[in-house]
């Protein structure tokens, strides 16, 4: 059985049920340069399905457009192109209340405790706002599914009327995980949930995040730029390298055998804690700095920093294609670094 | 308001020999950070230091001024995570690292204008002739901390004390200058106190480490004996809490119940009870010593791991 060359991460054969399927998606960002014509290429041509019940994991360095594609995935920021289809459904094209509707399904968890929640709102108003919001609760009702809901993350539901500052961090994210589940949604972008927190709380909240997931069927695309804990956390894992994917495949086949150098690249800087591991590690170590997302590298853009990179490497873009079944990698020399 | 002291750093004894890197572990607000800025008497006011901090011969508290001045520059070096707010935005990187060389005057002016370069070249900072005259925000993030490594190294310190160096950088920029650490740690052959809550990057550059708990050091010992059979059950479980990059099966991770206790008002005992799954009663009203477990290891334990049949299953309850 030959398989048609334009199978994308988006048509993958081995996604039998997506929950999330992401066409052609685009986000420049303007920034006014001379002519009020430079921008930033946060996102290029990202497509991504996402299987329902499982766990998608999103890694790459900061200003590789992982946080913006999570936004524009929930539409917290318009595409500039491309679809995003929930359930079939296309974010990207729907608009007013049938967008607000499909919302309540789709929710997320952001990084910094600290910020993300409004520092003058009791955590019964936090958590109860979307409620609210939605119209979908008020008064007694309301209440009972915030006690519950703090309950299922593991907040004591007495302390509904105290303040974010009263929390740790590892609360406070609790806190962030009780606000986006209120609603019941179906699909949860959790953007660097655990990294600004210290790490014997991180392990609380990974394993919260399991729990839910299994509890109520939860679909997640989840961010970090820390690969231990995407790989641990995730099914499936996509690196993101300067607004594009590079791959995208399964996590215990990236593990043993990535494709794209940059994934080797990235899994080769981890420190294990481990002295033996460690002394034996050999770091591949990149050459020169992450180059501007405004003028990206001409064809494949990981060439001016590829330690195995040839001439076809900048005059032809090697597609992000299909090279093992459920393994895709964009690289013209897949799997020889 | 709350009044009274807390004990930010209570108790703490160790030392450092020159070519060694040790690693102070913990959690924020361990006390990792005010243990490294004692040594330097650098507590912000109103902190009070007592004890006895010994360099070489000379007892660092007892310093006139001039001399922890000089002791600061020419001796110790300091580098912080945070590269962006560490350097001067307006002063050039080139300038900045020539001052650095000039404060503590152990070369001529015409020796620190001519070491610039050099040194910049030493911390592998590319191009660094015509870099030198860059402003730090012309640096990337990772160049602006060999930037302050460069600085940090100038006056050829034979202590280095790293805070955090390269929690603020990307991964691939953190293996480089882990790197370059471990190289310049080498070449100086200076001691070097690593100060990080990351224990994978203790595992890759130390040979001794320190783990610190609400102020105290909990276990202390040499880097394979505290990874292979730690005996502190803080120690265990922060051990287990971290997934692995090459991690096989997908474990689910023992995670460490409740959060550190508020300083101010410690509880009764051992510091990590209320949050220690292994606990006795002893545990809730005497403190325990550092005692020795094995040679060279010291755990402020009653129960210590060793004695424990199935710690993991014991955990996952």
């Amino acid at each position: 059985m030959s398989q048609p060359t334009t199978v994308t991460p988006a048509t993958d054969p081995t996604i039998k049920s997506p929950l999330v399927r992401i066409e052609h998606l685009v986000k420049h960002f303007p920034t006014g340069g001379a002519f009020g014509r430079a921008v930033v290429h946060a996102v290029d041509d990202v497509n991504l399905a996402i299987q329902k019940g499982e766990t998608l994991g999103l890694v790459g360095e900061s200003g590789c457009g992982k946080s913006t594609l999570g936004r524009v995935i929930v539409q917290l920021q318009p595409a500039t192109s491309g679809h995003v289809f929930f359930q079939d459904q296309d974010l990207t094209r729907l608009r007013g209340e049938k967008l607000r509707r499909i919302r309540q399904q789709v929710q997320m968890i952001f990084q910094d405790p600290y910020a993300s929640l409004n520092p003058r709102m009791t955590v019964g108003d936090i958590v109860s706002e979307p409620l609210r919001n939605f119209r979908l609760a008020r008064g007694k009702k309301a209440e009972q599914r915030v006690q519950e809901v703090m309950r299922v993350v593991g907040l004591n539901p007495g302390f509904v009327n105290r303040y974010p500052h009263e929390f740790s961090g590892g609360q406070r994210q609790r806190i962030g995980i009780a606000r986006a589940l209120v609603l019941n949604p179906t699909f949860m972008v959790a953007d660097e949930p655990v990294s600004a927190l210290d790490v014997s709380i991180q392990a609380q909240i990974v394993n919260l995040m399991e729990d839910l997931q299994e509890k109520f069927n939860l679909t997640y695309l989840f961010i970090a730029h820390e690969l231990a804990v995407v790989r641990h956390i995730s099914d499936r894992v996509a690196v993101m390298y300067l607004g594009k994917i590079v791959e995208i495949g399964p996590s215990a086949a990236i593990r043993d055998r990535p494709l794209h150098p940059y994934t080797k690249v990235l899994q080769s800087s981890v420190p294990v804690p481990d002295p033996d591991v460690e002394a034996s590690r050999k770091p591949i170590l990149l050459k020169g700095e992450i180059p501007s997302p405004v003028n990206p590298p001409p064809a494949c853009r990981f060439h001016t920093r590829c330690p195995i990179a040839q001439k076809i490497c900048s005059e032809v873009e090697p597609p992000l294609e299909m090279k093992e079944s459920g393994r895709f990698a964009a690289c013209h020399f897949a799997g020889q670094l | 308001m709350s009044s009274g002291t807390v004990h930010a750093v209570d108790g703490i004894s160790f030392d450092i020999d020159r070519g060694e890197i040790v690693g102070v572990v913990g959690e924020s607000g361990s006390g990792k950070t005010m243990t490294a800025l004692s040594l330097l008497r650098l507590v912000p006011e109103p902190g009070k230091i007592s004890g006895r901090i010994l360099f070489g011969e000379q007892d660092v508290l007892q310093m006139a001024d001039d001399e922890i001045r000089e002791f600061r520059g020419n001796e110790v070096a300091m580098i912080f995570q945070d590269p962006m707010t560490s350097l001067n935005p307006v002063l050039r990187v080139g300038f900045q690292v020539e001052e650095a060389m000039d404060a503590h005057r152990r070369f001529t002016r015409q020796q620190s204008r001519e070491r610039v370069v050099p040194m910049l070249q030493r911390v592998r900072i590319p191009a660094a002739k015509e870099r030198v005259k860059d402003f730090p925000h012309q640096f990337s993030g990772g160049m602006r901390q060999r930037a302050m490594i460069a600085m940090g190294v100038s006056n050829e310190p034979s202590l280095l004390i790293a805070d955090e160096p390269t929690t603020a950088l990307d991964v691939t920029v953190q293996a480089s200058i882990i790197e370059l650490l471990r190289d310049i740690s080498r070449e100086l052959r200076a001691a070097v106190i690593l100060i990080t809550h990351n224990m994978a990057l203790v595992a890759s550059l130390c040979n001794r480490v320190i783990v610190m708990y609400a102020g105290r050091i909990v276990e202390e010992g040499p880097t394979r004996a505290i990874f292979k059979n730690p005996q502190h059950p803080y120690t265990w479980s922060l051990l287990r809490s971290m997934p692995r990059v090459d991690e096989v099966a997908k474990e689910r991770l023992i995670s460490i119940k409740g959060v550190p206790p508020d300083l101010a008002k410690p509880p009764a005992g051992c510091k990590f009870h209320p949050r220690c799954r292994f606990r006795i009663d002893k545990c809730f009203t005497e403190e325990p010593p550092l005692g020795e477990v094995d040679p060279g290891q010291l755990a402020r334990c009653w129960v210590l791991m060793k004695n424990i049949q199935d710690p993991e299953s014991e955990a996952m309850r």
